[in-house]
């Protein structure tokens, strides 16, 4: 065990304050210290973005930042988004879009998509496709999540998610 | 036979785009793999593996290692013990193979880098990492080879010296004449095509769980076959299986990755029963790149004859496949899986086919995504376009003149495999209908007037999955110590609900909701009431896992065999209940009800509600309860088919090329979720495409893994890929009830070869005739410079074996750039 540090940070709304080791990453602070298990870990070298979470607003991939450096700050994690009964636009679309299959990126592939439109309500499919750029995944070939991002902006925009489009008469 | 979608009726499920129920947990950061499973008093365990290629270990010294605080041992080779290694299942009759021993810790002498050396056990997961850094072992370097046509050379260092060979076996499969087939023919074609290796690169790593319980073993792992796991390891541990339970957790894609049993599964099962505690193993990218198997790594050197109007006649092949150091459970059978379809869609007269099998310093090669397939379909595919361009055909035109006609199944090849059903020429014309080729033609001249180099590349293939009749792959085939049914339980419970429980293992694919709507059509029932389990062996029936496009088709087919036993157990039930025989009984509108009198009708629920607690006597034949079983051994494979084609842009300063279109029609016979099957090709292409322009695992000339990282290994990201412009026919399979052919697989058997064929296309007037994947920038630029160089001569293929290269990860590649993300 090396030095320790206090860390104050709010979660998903929540204030936590925890002694943990300097050098412990935010990713496993989240994961093994909070338990929220939803944030992933998909690479050494910070390339994968399946641990995206959003820090004072902006995504970071939590495991290229110490649990000491979000002290202070607002995080929030998937978990943070929307719960199975009041889902987040983004968890919508993913779902309707069929923008996932494995599930492993996508909880840092919808943080990364929830950053880009709020910095960009209205993207292009190639601002889209840039924008995700630092997130990987090896199931879907992007196709769905592109379209998950558009039908997600089109129905925060109130312009009525195309979703159902394709699955009309759909169940869930 | 059907060639377009249908819609589903009414009343029926099966068919209909459905929303996946797997979805809400993962959306929401709920789901339960393996990382996320904690169970009280875990230790964790850190590897130390080796930095050499090849050495002989000549020191281990772990004392400073178990002295850091939190460590509750360091084991070597010695400190554990097992019945034996990782078992290889291939026994080909009349052929050796020479298998090498594949313990989970190695002793004396190291092959590979990765190769595990010691496991510290301890407390806290950082602290076990500190400690492994602190185990000093000393390596005495021996010669390494890397190269596989190297090391077939007289002279090669030795990876095994107890073989006095590199070589590992030979295989060879024909049919027809091939020697009149080639001395006949009026053009004679030969070429060598090089198929890389690469990584599987799910995004979760591998890893896994052993908890003690009493004197059993609950192994948790993310894999692909957790049934086939119990087996290996129960031998391998020297337990009853009855003591050991495997449960796949939620698993976050395998792709073959997880398709096998791992070294370090067995080792924790053994450190968990030697401690008592459990003992929890989360594989690092690094250790994922290095030590989990890769695929593909083969030399085709292909024959190709034909007519002067471009009429194949014969096909032979010489291969060479590089299987690493070691044996995982399929390693030398994955080249010869892809031999059902060396002939492609295409009515060729003779096939003659060799395997060779070579150990190099590397990790061993396994089932990655299309496993055998894809780099039979790759070299088919691009032989075909160069025979065009020897006989002035096109590539349209060529696959046309050669396709399997649709009226000719089922079809016999030369190799004795029967396809059960294609149009090949339907999902073709198709294809046509969403691009003007004509104008394709036209806007590809102008372009190229002005410095823009545009391509099209084509590519018609078949593949062979729905694995497999046990009979024709089985110990009375081609060898394998192992059979490929698949089973199914439905059990309808008192109040009409269902659970489902099935041998297969599914890991991404949506089968949850498509094995429910499958069961929910032959049961009466909503998709919602039925819950399907897989995954766990101690629930349900054994199974073989998921792998090989064969969920569907084989597992999706026991689960409606079991189905349709229930739902006829439901009609007597039925039956007894409203006085009617019960061949008047009718499951129609969602109710069973006698035929002609649709007022008389029960429920599914009011059924089980008589099956589990009869209010009135049932007839004595009719067993209490309402569940059955299945167990499906498929009569043949099936063989999915389809079009794809790409167009990229390349640019001739750079070498960069950028897919810019991508149209696929493909036909796994009729849709369950065409939703599912969408996602599937998507992601397939998409594995395919990243094979052929960026990814690439390499090993430099001493055995280092240069690309042991994301870093380096170049997955594709969003913004290289294009959004997929995909359809489909339906040609039902007749091997099956459900009419279904797999998909997982077909689409990076497609991409590579339509990716070569287009950048060909494209270089074509700059005399630029084949490039070995992966197409990167440098090996795109070089063969334009290579071909300019010599007039207009082909681009030399020798730079594709060079192993000095560091091939796919190199800088500028493309994707892969983290600094450009929108998270860094």
């Amino acid at each position: 065990m090396g030095s320790t540090a206090t860390v104050r940070v709010s979660v998903n709304g929540e204030r936590r304050e925890s002694e943990v080791e300097a050098r412990l990453l935010l990713v496993h602070y989240l994961r093994d210290t909070l338990g929220l298990t939803g944030t992933h870990v998909g690479c050494d070298t910070t390339n994968c973005g399946a641990c995206t979470v959003l820090l004072d607003g902006e995504a970071v991939k939590s495991c290229t930042v110490l649990a000491v450096q979000a002290d202070g700050a607002e995080v929030k994690t998937i978990e943070g988004m929307g719960a199975h009964d009041e889902l987040h636009p983004l968890q919508e679309a993913f779902w309707s879009e069929h923008g996932l299959q494995c599930g492993f990126c996508t909880p840092g592939m919808i943080m990364s998509a929830a950053d880009l439109l709020s910095r960009n309500p209205n993207p292009s499919e190639e601002e889209i496709r840039k924008g995700l750029e630092g997130n990987l995944c090896r199931c879907t070939g992007y196709h769905n999540i592109v379209k998950a991002v558009q039908a997600a902006a089109a129905a925060a925009a109130g312009a009525g998610t195309h979703a159902g489009r394709e699955a009309e008469g759909v169940s869930a | 036979m059907e060639s377009a979608t249908a819609t589903p009726a009414e009343d029926r499920f099966v068919g209909r785009p459905m929303k996946r129920r797997e979805d809400p947990r993962f959306i929401t950061g709920t789901g339960s793999y393996i990382d996320d499973l904690h169970v009280q008093g875990t230790l964790h365990a850190a590897f130390v593996r080796s930095t050499e290629a090849h050495a002989t270990i000549t020191q281990i010294d772990t004392s400073e290692a178990e002295a850091h605080p939190g460590v509750v041992g360091v084991y070597t080779a010695e400190d554990v013990k097992f019945e034996g290694g990782i078992p290889m299942v291939w026994a080909p009759p009349g052929v050796e193979i020479n298998t090498p021993d594949h313990m989970p810790l190695k002793s004396g002498e190291v092959k590979c880098i990765g190769d595990p050396v010691a496991v510290v056990v301890g407390s806290d997961r950082y602290g076990v990492v500190d400690a492994a850094e602190k185990v000093i072992v000393e390596y005495e370097p021996k010669p390494v080879v890397v190269d596989p046509e190297a090391a077939l050379e007289e002279g090669s260092p030795l990876v095994w010296e107890q073989f006095g060979t590199n070589k590992t076996h030979e295989w060879a499969v024909g049919g027809g004449d091939i020697d009149a087939a080639l001395s006949q023919a009026d053009v004679v074609l030969e070429h060598s095509i090089v198929n890389h290796r690469t990584a599987g690169a799910a995004i979760e790593t591998r890893g896994a769980i052993a908890e003690p319980r009493g004197g059993s073993i609950v192994l948790h792992s993310a894999t692909q076959i957790p049934h086939i796991t119990r087996f290996i390891l129960s031998g391998v541990l020297g337990l009853s299986e009855h003591d050991l339970r495997v449960i796949a957790p939620d698993v976050g894609g395998g792709f073959g990755s997880k398709l096998n049993t791992y070294g370090e599964e067995a080792l924790l099962c053994q450190l968990a029963r030697q401690l008592g505690r459990p003992v929890k193993w989360i594989e690092t990218r690094s250790e994922n790149m290095a030590y989990t198997h890769h695929g593909r790594d083969q030399v085709a050197h292909v024959t190709m004859g034909a007519r002067s109007d471009g009429t194949v006649t014969g096909v032979r092949a010489r291969i060479v496949a590089d299987l690493g150091a070691y044996f995982q459970i399929l390693t030398p059978f994955i080249p010869e899986l892809g031999f059902p379809v060396a002939g492609g869609c295409y009515r060729f007269e003779a096939i003659d086919l060799h395997f060779t099998g070579v150990f190099t310093n590397k990790f061993a090669t396994d089932a990655i995504r299309g496993a055998g397939r894809p780099e039979m379909t790759h070299w088919v595919e691009v032989m075909m376009d160069r025979l065009a361009r020897e006989v002035g055909s096109d590539p349209v035109e060529i696959r046309r003149r050669n396709f399997i006609p649709k009226d000719a199944f089922p079809y016999e090849t030369p190799l004795g495999i029967v396809y059960d059903s294609g149009d090949y020429a339907g999902t073709l014309d198709k294809l046509l209908t969403k691009l003007d080729l004509d104008e394709f033609r036209r806007e590809q001249e102008e372009l190229r007037g002005k410095g823009v180099h545009r391509g099209i590349g084509f590519s018609t293939y078949t593949e062979v999955c729905g694995l497999a009749p046990s009979r024709a792959v089985g110990p009375q085939g081609v060898g394998l110590q192992a059979a490929f049914y698949e089973s199914a339980t439905v059990r309808v419970h008192p109040t009409g609900s269902a659970t489902v429980y099935s041998g297969a293992s599914p890991h991404g694919q949506g089968l949850d909701t498509s094995f429910a709507q499958i069961a929910a059509d032959r049961l009466g029932i909503a998709p919602e009431n039925v819950e399907v389990i897989h995954g766990d062996t101690n629930s349900g029936p054994w199974g073989w896992g998921t792998y090989g496009s064969r969920s569907l088709s084989v597992g999706g087919e026991a689960i409606a065999r079991a189905a349709e036993r229930v739902q006829d157990k439901a009609k007597k039930i039925c039956a007894a209940m409203l006085e009617a025989a019960p061949e008047d009984i009718e499951l129609a509108g969602g109710a069973f009800r006698v035929k002609g009198s649709p007022d008389q009708s029960m429920t599914m629920a009011e059924i089980a509600g008589a099956a589990y607690i009869p209010p009135q006597e049932l007839p004595t034949e009719i067993e209490p309860g309402l569940e059955e079983s299945a167990f499906y051994d498929p009569e043949n494979f099936v063989f999915p088919f389809g079009a794809h084609a790409c167009v990229v842009d390349v640019d001739v300063e750079t070498g960069k090329v950028e897919v810019a279109r991508w149209v696929a029609v493909d036909d796994c016979g009729p849709a369950i979720n065409p939703m599912l099957i969408d996602g599937q090709v998507h992601g397939g292409v998409a594995h395919g495409i990243g094979q052929a322009l960026y990814e690439q695992v390499v090993y430099d000339a001493d055995g280092q893994l240069v690309t042991g990282s994301f870093v380096d290994y170049a997955l594709p990201t969003a913004a290289e890929l294009p959004s997929f412009e995909t359809d489909r026919t339906e040609t039902p399979s007749p091997v099956n009830s459900l009419g279904v052919k797999g998909v997982g697989e077909a689409g990076t058997i497609a991409a590579s070869p339509a990716v070569l064929n287009a950048v060909v296309d494209a270089l074509r007037p700059l005399g630029v005739d084949y490039i070995d994947m992966p197409l990167t920038p440098l090996r795109v630029w070089q063969a334009i410079e290579e071909a300019r160089g010599s007039g207009a001569g082909p681009a030399d293929s020798e730079q594709g074996t060079d192993v000095g290269e560091h091939g796919g990860g190199a800088a500028g590649s493309g994707p892969a750039s983290p600094d450009e993300g929108g998270a860094s």
